[in-house]
C-alpha cells in the first residue's frame, strides 16, 4: 500500500504540470455558471489546446484517437488541472458516456466522421434518455422511432425528451427510443445518434428551482435518421444504454461544491449566543466530523477504484456508493452552514452571503444532485440487487407488451 | 499510488479467515459469553500465538515477525468478523505499540518476546469513572517508584501480566509500565455490556512502577498510542460490521412473509443498501489509516480519528440494523446477532467514545486549515 506517485506517475505529474505551466488559463470567464453554460468559445479552445497536446480523452484506446493512459494518467491531470481557473467542462457527458457508446457501437466511417472532433471539443453531445414519464423507469421510454413508408429503410423520430444537460449547445445525440411497442418494454428499445440541428429537433431550457437552466426539454417531430444512424441492433437499444451508463461508472468524478473545509472556517467565523466562534460548540464539532469522514471516506473509495482500474481489474462495487453519499452531504452540509447564519441565513446576495452565496446555492441545488443521475432510491436498489444479490422488485411490466404496461396519467 | 493489500497480505488474511472459522465459531464465543467464570478464551490464545500473530509486527531480535502494520491491519479484520474472545487489542495494538515506540531497550526486552509467545497480555489502565479521559481527572499517583490509585474500567485488567497506567508524578502525567503479578495488585472482574471480552477494576496499593517515555509524556503518549490502535480496531470493527451485514442478508433471504422473500420488500434492501454504504466508507477510510500507520505519516492523526468515527458508526449501524432485519428472532439469546450488538458497543467505547474522537479529529483539522 503507497499513497504516494510511482516513478512513473511522478513523471507524467511533472509533464503534466510543465506543460499546464505554459499553457493553462490564468482567469475564469465571469459568466461561467459552472454548468457548461459560460463562454464556449473559451472551453473549446481549452479543449482543443488539450487535445493538440495529447492531453484529451486520455483513457481511450488509440484507435479512438485517445492516448491509450491509464486512469491513474487522467485522474492525475484532472488534479493538476484544476489548479487553474479552466473553463467548466461541457464535454463531460459527450466525451464520458455518448461518443464511447458511438465508438462501441457505429461502423467505422461513423467512428472516423465523429471521433476526431468530438475530442477536439469541435462538436459537443448530449445524451437523451429521460422523458417526462421515465425517468428513473427509463425503460418506459415513450418517444417512438417507426419506419418510413416510403421504403428508404429511414427511421421517423417523435416524442419528447427531457433533462437533457446541454442539449442547447449541443451537436449531436444519442437517444433511446422504441421501435416496437408490442414487445416487453426492454426489448423494443433502440439506440440512434441524432443531429440537434434538425429542424425538427426542439430545444427548449426548464428554468430549475434552482434558477438556473443546465438542462432541456428536447421535443422531437417527425425526425428523419438513417438505418446507418442506428448504433445497436433493433430492439437492442437497452443493452446498448447499459454501455452508455457503464461508461459514466468510469468517468469518475470529484465533489464539487463548498465542502467541509469552507464549512470549517464558516464556524469559526460565525459567533453564537454566548460570542464565541461556533466552531467551539461540540454539535457544530460532531457533524463536521461526521462530513470530513464522509467525503474522506469517499476519496479513499476512489482510489480503491483507481488502484483496481490500474491493475487492468474491474472495480469493485464500491465505485457505486459515491453519489448516494455525496449528495445527501451536500444538502445537510450547505443547509447546516446556512442555518448557522440565524436570521442573516436566508440572505442569499453574493455581496452579502458568506463564500458569496456558495452554501445557499449548494443548497438550492442539492435536491437535483440527489435525483440526476439516478435518484437515491434506485441507487439503493442497484446496490441492493447488483452488489448484495437481493432480488429485484416484483414488477407488474415484465413479459407484458409495453402497450398494455398499467401506466397513470 | 497503489491503494490495495499486496498478494501476500490478501493470502494472509484468508489464511486467517480459514484459522478463525475453524478455531473461532460462533459457538466458541458462546462458551466465554455463557459461562459467568469465562472472561476470555485461553486456548484460541495459545493458538493464536501458535500462528505467530501476536508477534506479528514485533521485530524480529525480540522474537516477532518482523512484518508491518498491513499485516496487522488483515488479521485484525478478521478478529472483528469471528467476535474473538481473546485481547489481543490490548496486548498487541496497545502495550506491544507503546513499548515498540516509547520503551527502553530492556523494557522492549522485557515484554515484547512475551508478548510474541502469547505470555504477556497488555491492559491500557487510563479511566477512573464516568467521562472521556481528562488530566484533572487523574487520581493515580507515583511516588518513589511505587503506584497506587484505582483504575475502572480496565479492558482484559482481569487477565492481564502487564498494564500501562496513566498516573501523576510530581505533578505530571505519565505513563507507567506496571508487572500485574506483583502484591499490592487487586483486581475484580466487571460486569460489561460484552461478556466475550474481559474488563476489570483494578486497585493499585504502592505497586512497582516504570515509566514509558518521558515525564509529563503521559497523555502526549497514550494519545499516540491510541492513534495507532485506532487504525487496527477500525479493522476489526468493519470486519465485524461486514459480517452483520452478511448475516441480515442470509437471513433476509430465507425469510418469507406476505408471500415472499423479506429481502424483495425495499424497506429491506435500502436498510442494507445504507450499511453497505456505511461498511465501505469505514473501509475506505481504515485503508487510509491503514498507509498512514505503516509509515508513520504524519497523517496519522487525522487519519486514524477519521477511520475510528466511520467504523464506530458502520458497526453500530450493522450490528444494530441487523437484529432490526431478524426481527423477534433477533432479539433472543440463542441467534448471535447480540455478540455483534455487544462487540460493536465494546470496540466504540474502549479507545475512547466516538464523541471524543470526533472533537479531536476537528482540532486537527482546524490546525491543519490554520496551517495551509
Amino acid at each position: 500500500m503507497d499513497f504516494n506517485d510511482t516513478p512513473e506517475e511522478a513523471a507524467y505529474r511533472q509533464k503534466v504540470r510543465t506543460w499546464l505551466e505554459a499553457n493553462a488559463p490564468r482567469t475564469r470567464d465571469a459568466n461561467d455558471d459552472g454548468e457548461g453554460g459560460g463562454d464556449l468559445a473559451a472551453a473549446k479552445a481549452w479543449q482543443a489546446k488539450k487535445a493538440a497536446a495529447g492531453f484529451a480523452c486520455i483513457t481511450w484506446p488509440k484507435e479512438w484517437g485517445g492516448q491509450g493512459g491509464t486512469p491513474i494518467d487522467s485522474v492525475i491531470f484532472g488534479e493538476e488541472e484544476a489548479r487553474y481557473p479552466i473553463p467548466s467542462n461541457p464535454f463531460q457527458i459527450g466525451l464520458g458516456m455518448c461518443v464511447p457508446t458511438v465508438m462501441n457501437f457505429a461502423d467505422q466511417a461513423t467512428k472516423d466522421r465523429f471521433g476526431p472532433p468530438a475530442i477536439r471539443g469541435e462538436e459537443i453531445w448530449c445524451q437523451l434518455f429521460s422523458e417526462p414519464s421515465s425517468g428513473s423507469d427509463v425503460a418506459a421510454a415513450r418517444t417512438r422511432a417507426e419506419k418510413a413508408p416510403d421504403g428508404s429503410g429511414d427511421w421517423i423520430i417523435n416524442g419528447q425528451k427531457v433533462w437533457t444537460t446541454g442539449a442547447q449547445f449541443s451537436d449531436f445525440g444519442i437517444v433511446i427510443v422504441r421501435t416496437d411497442p408490442n414487445l416487453p418494454k426492454h426489448k423494443g428499445l433502440t439506440m440512434f445518434w441524432v443531429d440537434m440541428k434538425d429542424p425538427g429537433v426542439e430545444v427548449r431550457p426548464i428554468h430549475q428551482m434552482s434558477g438556473g437552466s443546465g438542462f432541456n426539454e428536447v421535443f422531437f417531430t417527425d425526425v428523419r435518421v438513417k438505418d446507418s444512424q442506428r448504433l445497436g441492433g433493433v430492439g437492442d437499444g437497452w443493452k446498448v444504454s447499459l454501455v452508455t451508463l457503464m461508461n459514466e461508472r468510469l468517468a469518475v468524478g470529484g465533489a464539487t461544491g463548498a465542502g467541509w473545509s469552507q464549512f470549517l472556517e464558516a464556524a469559526r467565523d460565525t459567533t453564537g449566543s454566548d460570542g464565541a466562534p461556533l466552531l467551539q460548540e461540540s454539535a457544530v464539532r460532531e457533524k463536521l466530523a461526521d462530513w470530513y469522514v464522509q467525503a474522506e471516506g469517499l476519496r479513499h473509495a476512489r482510489n480503491r477504484t483507481m488502484t483496481a482500474l490500474s491493475k487492468g481489474q474491474t472495480p469493485g462495487p464500491e465505485s457505486s456508493i459515491g453519489k448516494i453519499v455525496s449528495a445527501t452531504l451536500m444538502q445537510d452540509l450547505a443547509n447546516e452552514a446556512v442555518e448557522m447564519l440565524d436570521q442573516y441565513g436566508i440572505i442569499n446576495d453574493p455581496d452579502l452571503a458568506p463564500l458569496s452565496g456558495g452554501f445557499h446555492g449548494s443548497l438550492m441545488m442539492a435536491p437535483g444532485l440527489r435525483i440526476a443521475g439516478g435518484t437515491d432510491e434506485i441507487l439503493r436498489n442497484i446496490i441492493a440487487e447488483r452488489v448484495l444479490g437481493l432480488p429485484g422488485d416484483i414488477r407488474l411490466d415484465k413479459d407484458v407488451a409495453f402497450k398494455d404496461v398499467p401506466t397513470g396519467r | 499510488m497503489n491503494f490495495d493489500f499486496s498478494e501476500d497480505q490478501k493470502f494472509l488474511k484468508n489464511e486467517a479467515r480459514r484459522f478463525l472459522e475453524a478455531n473461532c465459531p460462533t459457538s466458541r464465543v458462546r462458551k466465554v459469553l455463557d459461562d459467568a467464570s469465562a472472561t476470555w478464551d485461553p486456548e484460541l490464545w495459545k493458538a493464536v500465538a501458535g500462528q505467530g500473530w501476536l508477534g506479528a509486527a514485533i521485530p524480529e531480535e525480540h522474537g516477532g515477525l518482523g512484518l508491518g502494520r498491513l499485516e496487522l491491519c488483515v488479521i485484525a479484520e478478521e478478529l472483528g468478523r469471528a467476535v474473538a474472545p481473546i485481547p489481543f487489542a490490548s496486548t498487541v495494538y496497545i502495550l506491544a505499540e507503546a513499548v515498540m515506540m516509547a520503551g527502553s531497550e530492556a523494557q522492549k526486552a522485557a515484554v515484547l518476546p512475551g508478548i510474541a509467545a502469547g505470555d504477556v497480555i497488555g491492559a491500557l489502565a487510563t479511566s477512573e469513572g464516568p467521562g472521556a479521559l481528562a488530566a484533572s481527572a487523574i487520581r493515580t499517583t507515583v511516588e518513589g517508584g511505587r503506584l497506587s490509585g484505582t483504575k475502572i474500567p480496565v479492558t482484559d485488567g482481569g487477565i492481564a501480566t502487564h498494564a500501562l497506567v496513566l498516573a501523576k508524578e510530581g505533578g505530571q502525567l505519565g505513563l507507567f509500565l506496571v508487572d500485574l503479578s506483583v502484591a499490592g495488585v487487586t483486581r475484580e472482574t466487571l460486569s460489561t455490556l460484552d461478556p466475550s471480552r474481559d474488563a476489570a477494576k483494578l486497585v493499585f496499593d504502592k505497586v512497582p512502577a516504570e515509566r514509558l517515555g518521558g515525564a509529563g509524556e503521559g497523555l502526549s503518549l497514550v494519545e499516540q498510542v491510541l492513534d495507532r490502535a485506532a487504525v487496527l480496531l477500525a479493522f476489526e470493527q468493519t470486519g465485524g460490521a461486514d459480517r452483520a451485514l452478511e448475516m441480515a442478508k442470509e437471513y433476509a433471504l430465507e425469510r418469507f412473509a406476505f408471500g415472499r422473500t423479506i429481502a424483495s420488500y425495499q424497506a429491506i434492501k435500502h436498510k442494507l443498501a445504507d450499511m453497505y454504504v456505511k461498511n465501505e466508507l469505514a473501509r475506505s477510510n481504515a485503508y487510509y489509516g491503514a498507509w498512514a500507520l505503516n509509515t508513520n505519516a504524519p497523517e496519522l492523526p487525522v487519519a486514524a480519528s477519521a477511520a475510528r468515527i466511520a467504523a464506530s458508526e458502520a458497526y453500530w449501524f450493522g450490528s444494530k440494523e441487523n437484529i432490526q432485519t431478524h426481527g423477534g428472532i433477533g432479539f433472543t439469546w440463542a441467534v448471535d446477532c447480540h455478540l455483534h450488538y455487544r462487540r460493536s458497543r465494546q470496540l466504540s467505547l474502549v479507545a475512547g467514545a466516538p464523541r471524543v474522537w470526533k472533537d479531536r479529529l476537528v482540532s486537527h483539522l482546524e490546525r491543519r486549515n490554520a496551517a495551509a
